[in-house]
Formats: C-alpha cells, sequence, structure tokens
C-alpha cells in the first residue's frame, strides 16, 4: 500500500545522512565524553561539532546550548530552573492557554507547590495578544514561558515583541521552540529569549535528543545532578549517537530551509486549497494568523476526527487529530477549546503537517482520497442531510 | 471489510486469526471503556502519594496492551476506540442505579446490547467495516422460512454465551458475525496456539471489568458518592425486625443471610428500595413461578403481540442456569412469564431468555 506521512509535528522521518553519521559513533566513536583517553576526546570532539550546528541554527553562542534527551525536559529544565533559583524573588509565571503538555502540566504542577500562574488567553486565530502579557506582569513575576509555534494549528506567536516586554521588565522569557525550529528562521537574539526549547526529531533527526538555549548569565537550578557534565548544568554521561545525530539534522535544516520551506509551503496551500474547493463546510483553524508553513489544522463539519484519521490510515495516510498526546483521551484539545470551538468542532479537527521531505504526489494522494472518507463519513451521521 | 472487537483475550484473538485464515480484509478494534486514574465522587480524596500511585496505573483496560501485540502479530490494522462516554452512559450508570433499586444488573449485556453492537457497529461503519465480528461462542443464521435472522447457542454448550445477546436486533444481527460459534474452548485454544499467538494461555477474565478489585457494594457507594450511611432493617415475612443491613445494593435475591429462630437458614427474598429493608425468609419461600418482564427483544419472532395464545418456550433466568419450560404471553401491556414448575430466585434485574432449543427466541429483564 501506498504510505503517505502528513504528521510530521508528531515527528519526522530520520534523513540518511543523520543516520550515517550516527552510525560512526555507534560502531566506532563509542568513548565517553568525559574520559581522558583518545576514545573519549574523539567522542567529545564529536558532541562539540554538533554543539556547534545546533547553536547556529537559532544563532547562538556554543556554550549556550545545554543537550537534554528532548523537548520535555528542556521545557521542564527551563521552567523548574527558573521556578526554583528565583523563588526568592518571586512565584509568579505567565503562559498562555495554548502551550504544549510539556509546558502546561509543568506550569500546573507548579501551581500545586505554591507559584501562581497567569494563563494568557489567545484570539480566535491562536495568537496571544502581546499586551496583555505586559498586563500580566506583576512585581514578583520570575518567568514568562510562551511558545514560539504552536504545535497543533501552528500559529506563530509574537515572540519578538514579548521578548521586548520581558527585556524592560528584566524577567526572564522562555519559548518553547520545538516546532518552530527547523520550520522559521530563529534568532534567538532578535527575539530576546531567555530560554529556547528544541528537539531533534521534529526536524528530522533522532528521538532522545533536545536541547535548552540558555542565556549566558542566566540563573538556573539543574533537573539533574551529579557529574557536572554540560558546564554543570545537565548531569549524565551525554547520549552520544543521539546527539550527533541531531547535530547533522540541524546542519542540514539550517543549510536547506529557505528553500525545503518555501516548497513546503507551497505544497501546504495546494492542499488548503484543494480541500476547501471539494470538501463543503470546512475552515482552517488560524488561516489568518502568521502561521508555520508545513501545518494545517482543518475543521470538518459533520465528521469525527477519529473516523477521518482512521480511514485515512486504512488507506496509508497518516495524520494526527489535536495533538499526538491527546489522542486516545476525549477531552478535546485545548487548543481548540482556546481558539473558541466547541467539543464537537474540536473533535472534528484533522492536522495535516508537512516536511521537507514530503512530495507533491504525497499532497495529491491525500486530495484524491480525502473526499470520499468525508462524503461516507458524513453519509452515517444524522446531522449531515445534502443539500 | 470487517471489523474484529478485540479485548486481548484468547476468545476474540481466535476470531480474527479465522477471519484472516479465511481470506476476509479485517481491522482490529478495542475499546477503551473505563479510565481506571478517575477518581470516584466517594472515594476519600486522595493524598499526593495515592495520587501518584494513581497515575501508575494504566489509563485503560490493561488488556488492550495484549490487543495490540496480537494485531501486530497478526499483521492487521488495529486502533483502540474511546467509547467511556457511551459506556457510562449506557452500563456503568444504570448497573449503579440498578443497585440502588435493589436490583441484580448485568452490565456485561448492557455492553453487548448499547456498547458493542451499537456504538462500536457504528464507528466501525465510519471507517468502512460494514460487519463486526466478536469472540462469543454464539452463531446467528438467516432463516429463509421466517425471513429473520437467527441467534443460537454456540455448539459448545458450556461455553455458549447467546444468553448474553438476547438484546440483538434484527439490524444488528445481520452485521454480525460470530466466528468462534461452531468452535468448543479446546479447539479455540488449539487454533491460538498454531497461530502462534502471544496469549493463547492467557487465563479468563472473570470481573466485571470496570468494578476491578473492588467490591460491587464498594464500587457502587464510591460510583453514587454515598458513603456507608444506607444501613436499614433486616425483616422477616411478618414484618418483624430481625436484624439490620448495610445497604440494600449490598444483597442478592437469593443470598443466604444468617439463621432464624427455628434454626433453619434464612435468605434474601426480596428487597425494598422504597422502605430501605431486606426481607429474608426460608428456602422454601423463594420459589416462585411467575414473574413480569420489562424491554423485552425479540429475535425468531416478530413480536409476542401477534402471537395466538402463549409462547411456549424454554427460559433462562442466569446465566449459569438449566433452561425450564414455561409460557410466555402479554397481558395488559405486560410480558409475563409462567414456569411449568416454581423456580428458586428469580432476581430482579437479571435477564430472562427465552429458548426453542438452541435457538434464541427472545429475551427481556425480570421486573417482579
Amino acid at each position: 500500500m501506498r504510505r503517505v506521512y502528513l504528521d510530521s509535528n508528531a515527528t519526522t522521518p530520520v534523513r540518511p545522512e543523520v543516520v550515517a553519521a550516527m552510525m560512526s559513533v555507534l560502531t566506532e566513536h563509542f568513548g565517553n565524553p568525559s574520559s581522558i583517553h583518545w576514545f573519549g576526546q574523539h567522542a567529545k570532539s564529536m558532541i562539540d561539532d554538533a554543539r556547534q550546528h545546533v547553536a547556529r541554527l537559532i544563532n547562538a553562542e556554543v556554550s549556550e546550548i545545554v543537550f537534554t534527551s528532548g523537548g520535555t525536559e528542556a521545557d521542564n529544565f527551563a521552567i523548574r530552573g527558573i521556578a526554583e533559583s528565583q523563588k526568592a524573588k518571586g512565584r509568579h509565571i505567565i503562559t498562555s492557554k495554548i502551550e504544549h503538555h510539556a509546558v502546561l502540566h509543568t506550569c500546573q504542577d507548579l501551581e500545586k507547590q505554591g507559584y501562581e500562574v497567569t494563563w494568557i488567553p489567545v484570539s480566535r486565530d491562536g495568537v496571544v495578544d502581546a499586551s496583555s502579557v505586559r498586563r500580566a506582569l506583576r512585581p514578583d513575576t520570575i518567568l514568562i514561558t510562551i511558545m514560539h509555534a504552536n504545535n497543533e494549528i501552528g500559529t506563530v506567536q509574537p515572540i519578538e515583541e514579548i521578548g521586548r516586554i520581558a527585556e524592560e521588565a528584566d524577567v526572564y522569557f522562555h519559548s518553547d521552540g520545538v516546532q518552530s525550529t527547523g520550520k522559521i528562521q530563529v534568532d534567538v537574539r532578535k527575539l530576546k529569549v531567555d530560554l529556547y526549547s528544541i528537539s531533534s526529531h521534529k526536524i528530522h533527526g533522532p528521538k532522545g535528543a533536545g536541547a535548552l538555549f540558555v542565556r549566558k548569565g542566566t540563573i538556573l537550578k539543574p533537573l539533574l545532578t551529579g557529574g557536572g557534565h554540560e558546564r554543570n548544568r545537565r548531569s549524565g554521561t551525554e547520549n552520544v549517537a543521539g546527539i550527533i545525530g541531531f547535530g547533522q539534522a540541524a546542519k542540514m535544516a539550517r543549510e536547506s530551509l529557505t528553500s525545503d520551506m518555501a516548497r513546503v509551503a507551497e505544497l501546504r496551500d495546494l492542499l488548503e486549497t484543494a480541500l476547501k474547493s471539494r470538501i463543503e463546510f470546512i475552515q482552517v483553524n488560524g488561516e489568518n494568523a502568521p502561521r508555520l508553513p508545513n501545518t494545517t489544522n482543518i475543521m470538518v463539519d459533520y465528521a469525527e476526527g477519529e473516523g477521518l484519521v482512521i480511514s485515512l490510515d486504512l488507506k496509508g495516510v497518516a495524520v494526527s487529530t489535536g495533538s499526538a498526546c491527546s489522542s486516545g483521551s476525549m477531552e478535546p484539545s485545548h487548543v481548540l477549546t482556546a481558539i473558541g470551538k466547541t467539543p464537537d468542532e474540536a473533535h472534528g479537527s484533522l492536522r495535516l503537517s508537512l516536511s521537507a521531505l514530503t512530495t507533491r504526489e504525497d499532497v495529491e494522494y491525500v486530495i484524491e482520497v480525502l473526499p470520499g472518507i468525508v462524503e461516507r463519513l458524513r453519509d452515517l451521521s444524522p446531522y449531515y442531510k445534502k443539500v | 471489510m470487517i471489523a474484529v472487537a478485540m479485548s486481548g483475550g484468547v476468545d476474540s484473538s481466535t476470531a480474527a486469526v479465522l477471519l484472516k485464515e479465511q481470506g476476509y480484509d479485517i481491522v482490529g478494534l478495542s475499546m477503551q471503556l473505563w479510565n481506571q486514574r478517575r477518581r470516584l465522587p466517594g472515594e476519600e480524596s486522595a493524598s499526593e502519594e495515592q495520587e501518584l500511585k494513581r497515575s501508575g496505573r494504566c489509563c485503560s483496560i490493561d488488556d488492550i496492551w495484549d490487543a495490540r501485540r496480537v494485531a501486530a502479530h497478526l499483521d492487521i490494522p488495529y486502533y483502540v476506540l474511546n467509547l467511556e462516554d457511551e459506556f457510562e452512559k449506557t452500563v456503568v450508570s444504570p448497573f449503579v442505579k440498578s443497585y440502588l433499586a435493589g436490583e441484580t444488573p448485568s452490565p456485561c449485556i448492557l455492553c453487548n446490547n448499547y456498547v458493542k453492537f451499537h456504538h462500536l457497529v457504528e464507528r466501525a461503519a465510519q471507517i468502512g467495516a460494514d460487519t463486526v465480528a466478536t469472540g462469543h461462542y454464539a452463531r446467528v443464521r438467516y432463516d429463509e422460512t421466517r425471513g429473520r435472522w437467527l441467534l443460537l447457542r454456540g455448539k459448545d454448550g458450556r461455553k455458549d454465551q447467546s444468553y448474553f445477546l438476547f438484546g440483538l436486533t434484527q439490524e444488528q444481527l445481520s452485521k454480525t458475525v460470530f466466528p468462534l460459534g461452531e468452535l468448543s474452548k479446546p479447539e479455540v485454544r488449539e487454533i491460538a496456539r498454531g497461530a502462534g499467538l502471544p496469549t493463547f494461555d492467557k487465563p479468563e477474565s472473570q470481573e466485571i471489568c470496570f468494578v476491578q478489585s473492588r467490591s460491587y457494594g464498594d464500587f457502587v457507594e464510591q460510583y453514587a458518592g454515598i458513603g456507608h450511611d444506607k444501613s436499614g432493617s433486616i425483616v422477616n415475612t411478618q414484618g418483624d425486625v430481625v436484624g439490620e443491613h448495610s445497604g440494600i445494593h449490598r444483597y442478592t435475591v437469593g443470598q443466604r443471610k444468617g439463621i432464624g429462630a427455628a434454626g433453619k437458614p434464612q435468605y434474601v427474598m426480596q428487597i425494598e428500595p422504597q422502605l430501605n429493608q431486606i426481607v429474608i425468609g426460608e428456602d422454601a419461600r423463594l420459589h416462585r413461578k411467575r414473574f413480569a418482564l420489562r424491554d423485552a427483544n425479540w429475535i425468531a419472532i416478530e413480536d409476542i403481540a401477534e402471537m395466538d395464545g402463549p409462547l411456549r418456550c424454554d427460559v433462562q433466568i442466569r446465566n449459569r442456569f438449566e433452561p425450564r419450560p414455561a409460557a410466555v404471553w402479554m397481558e395488559n401491556g405486560e410480558v409475563l412469564v409462567e414456569f411449568d414448575a416454581p423456580q428458586r430466585a428469580i432476581t430482579p434485574g437479571q435477564a430472562a431468555v427465552f429458548y426453542w432449543d438452541d435457538v434464541v427466541v427472545g429475551g427481556g429483564w425480570i421486573k417482579s
């Protein structure tokens, strides 16, 4: 069966060059980077190369990149690290209602520990208003954490503007950049973020690797203590193969970002235009906001998202409804709820996310099979009467 | 395409094996029915430690894990459907209400009627599967002369599960296959072993899935949030108070309850929810011939109201019960059943299923 993968916001296929880079670590360069000998030194220098590639991708300095086990750890490290190091100053955190669960649940956990969290709402297009972040500031505010791009609907947040607000107020600013990195230009200097999370497997690297950008001078309590790896920021023997793969993926993402994403945006637009013309009663969530070039989240009236996803999978097309982590639960997506969708509307939403490896044929295949599936589901729906 | 309802057990797994061997295009579906992490209203508020303990539990019944392994082994597409809302509305909540109303409910039958053969069938149709298969030991056959779909006992009488399926409509039966209907349990295990299923020697589950290691009584109290303060009187057949009970939902008609004054064992004869009391008496007084039925469903016949004269059949009034001859008829809009000979402990809330030999004529719920 033909298989088409349009779920790149969940994860991406690993590039062959990344696999090759990792293989050399797994087979030859197995040393522990902390060791004095040749084996260790070699592994260490490979990590340094990878660190450089990751730093360049977001215009950071090499010493500002801390490797982690992934985006979730990076988010936890940033938020808990600041909460812990700044608790003498205050216990107030500002975040948005559309964060990834890694941020959302971490902030909720801190609420239970006595921190206060202000949850900034978003517009119907899924964008945070920077001025409402300003208004939420208090003397005891210690952290603002707002994602760069949303994983479900792809809307891009005004990070630069919020960065300026944070700088003026002298409050630490973290942004979850897991979805934006590799899809749009990221410059941590321009964004004025102090902390920025990235993940390897969203940019065609392996799972189990990620990084937190920590601006020089940021005071952060480590999550993991031990041998003092990563300049005492994150103890634990490095996941060398994962980091090397991440580095290779970052290098390739940077080299071809502009051309790849121009092509991806064109395919995404083709997909949206064709689906809108072939299927009645569909809307694109977040359509009027600045969006990632690879993401489209469509709301199909009179059809269940679950039925759509399974029917598409049976035809070889991989997509998702809401974010992958909430699949399997019937709670409507908190992101779609935050942009004002009813639970029924949220359950009828479908996320299609492309990557640099998506082809025109892939998109054309989806355009061919989806209308028939929607029609079958609607024929079975008691609410849908053919006009 | 046929959707196989896969519970993770050996029966539904073998049903999938058989259909796959017969060359059908199949898809495996499991139902996520109940969130084990959920805290019930009557459960004491949890400490952080208890909360953490709860979060270690799976959000689904562990069996889904087995079903996924079997589907991977058979290399068939497989999905978990979330039917928690439907399950709670049509099975769990009625189960609790029924106990609180002094009945002894049969949740597995409700689950078949409303969840498996209604909502699951509906979801299967959405993904393009017009037929649903389950691992029940029962048979479906189309009878040309009657122009009706018939439900029959499974060939292995000891494993037969037709009792639990009496609520299936003609429409549902027409879209259902039971691949194990002609097989015995040992044969099924043999097929499972031969197919290399990872679960071929898995023991059968006996528990009601959502109650899980609690007593039914505790579950009812926790779900309804009523605590332990439901005690009331136990009375004898003369109406004298002879003791105190710990909540009517903890009793079932026919259950033994102490020794009477004359040294004879006493049994629960009746549960009276309005008076919050339990009537006990001697075994001899538990035997009755007649009862009324609610929510009848007819399979082999169109409708009892269409019959000339009473329907003669054998009636089964609980799962492990040898069917006994009886007459069934309509009177003042009510279906009445009368056994030829008195039967012990006809229990409100249980199903009464009517048979002509192996053929299920129909059935309903025992009312009084």
